[in-house]
């Protein structure tokens, strides 16, 4: 069992992904969405082993929320910047130190910081200590620092426990 | 009838942010400020049109694809953006925000 099926929730969230994407539950995609399930877990396995756990699911849904919240209101406020004068804006390359140390949750943070609008993750530093960050405009780098860490970083902290 | 309206609206809102998404791309002067477009409007676009495709379908049964969609997106878009302002910084291309003095460079 351990050694066919490592990762069950994994493997059921790929059947239940393969059968939603082909949008029919026929004996021929069970057993093909079957086989995935059964396969991927295996190749992906040495990348797998580890992975961190959530250990405060609560915080992940509460992260998840702010995060629809702050990609509508950013989403506004970057489209009014992209309309307004072009050099009224103050890019700026912005460095945070990081509190994560796991890879999992800096690409976690990373992801999170490029999808909400006016920043763009750009580079990793080779310690995995200071992430790279590009604003659109930032008249504040210390408060933008201060607002990742606080908004994002601490949430995922606390979602995988470290 | 008031889904017909709903799904109207969404695609409006969604082709807006779109397009400013495409302006973005078109008149921001270099290329980190560029790189702001693809991946930012464009979450707000999409999700709109996406949300928009559901509540059409409703009437023929609930869809998830557009849930897979919009997983795939939150998946792939940020790993590229990523990639592609890492190769932009070894290239050393023209930005006007300086670079920050304090950043451990990787050495090229």
């Amino acid at each position: 069992m351990k050694r066919w099926l490592p990762f069950p929730l994994l493997s059921a969230v790929l059947a239940a992904g393969w059968l939603a994407l082909v949008g029919e539950a026929s004996i021929a995609h069970l057993l093909l969405g079957g086989l995935l399930a059964l396969a991927i877990p295996l190749v992906a396995a040495p990348f797998l082993d580890h992975l961190q756990h959530v250990v405060a699911p609560g915080a992940a849904v509460r992260l998840l929320f702010l995060l629809i919240r702050d990609i509508v209101l950013a989403n506004i406020a970057v489209a009014r910047l992209v309309l307004g004068p072009e050099a009224r804006l103050r890019p700026a390359f912005v460095s945070v130190p990081l509190a994560l140390s796991h890879p999992q949750s800096i690409a976690l943070l990373a992801s999170i910081i490029t999808m909400t609008p006016g920043t763009v993750s750009a580079d990793l530093a080779p310690d995995r200590r200071t992430l790279l960050v590009h604003a659109l405009d930032c008249a504040d780098p210390a408060r933008l620092v201060a607002d990742i860490k606080r908004r994002y970083e601490q949430p995922l902290l606390e979602i995988f426990g470290c | 009838m008031i889904i017909e309206i709903a799904v109207s609206a969404l695609l409006m809102v969604g082709s807006f942010f779109m397009l400013v998404g495409a302006i973005g791309l078109a008149r921001l002067p270099d290329f980190f400020m560029r790189l702001h477009a693809p991946t930012k409007a464009t979450t707000l676009g999409v999700g709109s049109m996406l949300l928009a495709s559901m509540l059409y379908s409703l009437q023929d049964g609930p869809s998830l694809h557009e849930l897979l969609i919009v997983l795939f997106l939150f998946l792939t878009a940020p790993v590229s953006a990523h990639l592609l302002a890492q190769a932009a910084l070894k290239l050393k291309l023209r930005s006007r925000a300086p670079m920050p003095g304090d950043f451990p460079r990787l050495p090229d």
